[in-house]
């Protein structure tokens, strides 16, 4: 059990990173209702393991177990997941620009969301970390537990990736060049 | 052919991640490498398209009350979990009276153990015992002497706790205080033991029942032992080892 203050201590200091945590998650198990179950899991376990976290980076302890998580979620339903589609319904709109602007702008986020969504899992982790969540390269390397020294080169394959899928997928439309060969 | 840089060095240039030192290297670099200059303009349209895509997504309000709640019911139950041990006490000291005593006082004990249970939740005590610790909250009365302890209680509880200095025996007292247990206030003996302190919670057994011999347990790394003599129910806790707690709990049965 934890004592109190420890509570009061969770709830401000790792409580405030949830966005970060399902924003994490939402990209590795690529599912918003999946990611929803992952994350409520990993604060669970957060809060279990949170007498071992002894200040620091609150963001990157917490990622690191969602992480892993999501890894955990992932080894179990991968079979499942080959065939999870990404739901179009739940992501469209919420912009304020006109009709046709709006159209080209969500078809151009449909077709990054879509890119990003076709790499690796290592290669997508890293992107979301460095590009979403503004990750320096020591917290990446905490969180993923890469070296630090090869986080530049991680990311540098994962980049080259994503430009090749969003090439191809210029090229010949609704093409999977790239498509979900590894985990 | 492909300029090597443009495979790791530019990346740490994009994120802003290369020392001064490799930066400048970098910069100069890029003054005659056309490729690197291509490179680094296509990574960085794919940035702003990433950025511009808005791809974060943020969680939803109802995940954040989900977490919320769940993270209150494992503190309710964590609470409540001292329940079964004390189950398990009644029946072991239902056991020693066995032993000590005739099988009547077997049946009275254990119709009687019920209202230990809603009295003296261990965890309270455990509670009450570390703030007791917390710089200048150990005493409200500070004497070495029972006759200045006892009389300060009166008028501040509807009962006056027995009070003894077991310091021949090697247990000072060093003072009393009032403390909280289950919404009532209750008086505290602070005996010391070496270099511990030890808190006896004292409040009247409403039981009415016989005398019930010290019954030790452990929580969370600390000691306790409960019993009821002089129509009072005690509570004693502390860092001490279970046989010097057994001793004070004796002694103050006497």
């Amino acid at each position: 059990m934890l004592e109190l203050d420890d509570r009061d201590r969770f709830e401000r200091l790792v409580m405030p990173h949830q966005d970060a945590a399902f924003n994490l998650a939402r990209w590795l198990v690529r599912s918003r209702t999946d990611a929803e179950d992952v994350v409520q899991d990993a604060m669970m376990r957060a809060y279990r393991f949170f007498a071992g976290f002894h200040g620091g980076d609150a963001r990157a302890w917490l990622l690191q177990i969602v992480r892993n998580s999501c890894y955990t979620w992932m080894d179990k339903n991968r079979k499942a997941e080959k065939t999870t589609e990404f739901d179009e319904t739940i992501h469209a709109g919420g912009r304020s620009e006109s009709p046709e602007t709006a159209a080209v702008a969500a078809s151009e986020r449909q077709r990054l969301m879509k890119a990003l969504e076709s790499l690796p899992a290592r290669s997508r982790e890293v992107l979301v970390l460095r590009e979403l969540e503004g990750c320096s390269y020591k917290e990446i390397a905490t969180i993923t537990s890469i070296p630090i020294g090869t986080v530049m080169s991680t990311l540098a394959r994962a980049r080259e990736r994503l430009q090749e899928t969003l090439r191809g997928a210029a090229g010949e439309p609704g093409s999977r060049k790239e498509a979900r060969h590894e985990v | 052919m492909r300029c090597e840089h443009s495979q790791s060095l530019l990346h740490g240039y994009l994120d802003g991640e290369l020392d001064a030192l490799r930066a400048e290297e970098f910069e100069k670099h890029l003054e005659n490498c056309s490729q690197c200059i291509a490179q680094l303009e296509e990574q960085e349209s794919l940035r702003t398209s990433l950025i511009s895509a808005q791809l974060y997504e943020r969680a939803p309000n109802a995940l954040a009350m989900k977490i919320k709640r769940q993270i209150a019911n494992a503190e309710t139950e964590a609470q409540w979990s001292w329940v079964p041990i004390w189950r398990w006490i009644g029946a072991s000291a239902a056991f020693a009276v066995l032993v000590a005593f005739t099988y009547h006082a077997v049946e009275m004990m254990l119709a009687k153990r019920a209202p230990v249970v809603e009295q003296a939740a261990v965890t309270e005590v455990i509670d009450a015992h570390v703030r007791s610790l917390q710089p200048g909250h150990l005493t409200d009365v500070l004497s070495t002497d029972q006759h200045t302890v006892k009389p300060w209680f009166d008028g501040k509880l509807d009962y006056i706790p027995p009070v003894k200095d077991l310091a021949n025996n090697g247990f000072p007292l060093l003072g009393g205080r009032l403390d909280v247990l289950n919404g009532r206030s209750v008086a505290v003996l602070v005996y010391g033991r070496r270099k511990h302190f030890i808190n006896v919670f004292v409040w009247p057994d409403s039981s009415q029942d016989a005398a019930a011999t010290p019954t030790p347990g452990t929580r969370n790394g600390y000691q306790w032992n409960y019993w009821r003599a002089h129509g009072m129910e005690f509570c004693a806790i502390s860092d001490v080892s279970a046989p010097d707690l057994h001793d004070l709990a004796e002694l103050l049965q006497e």
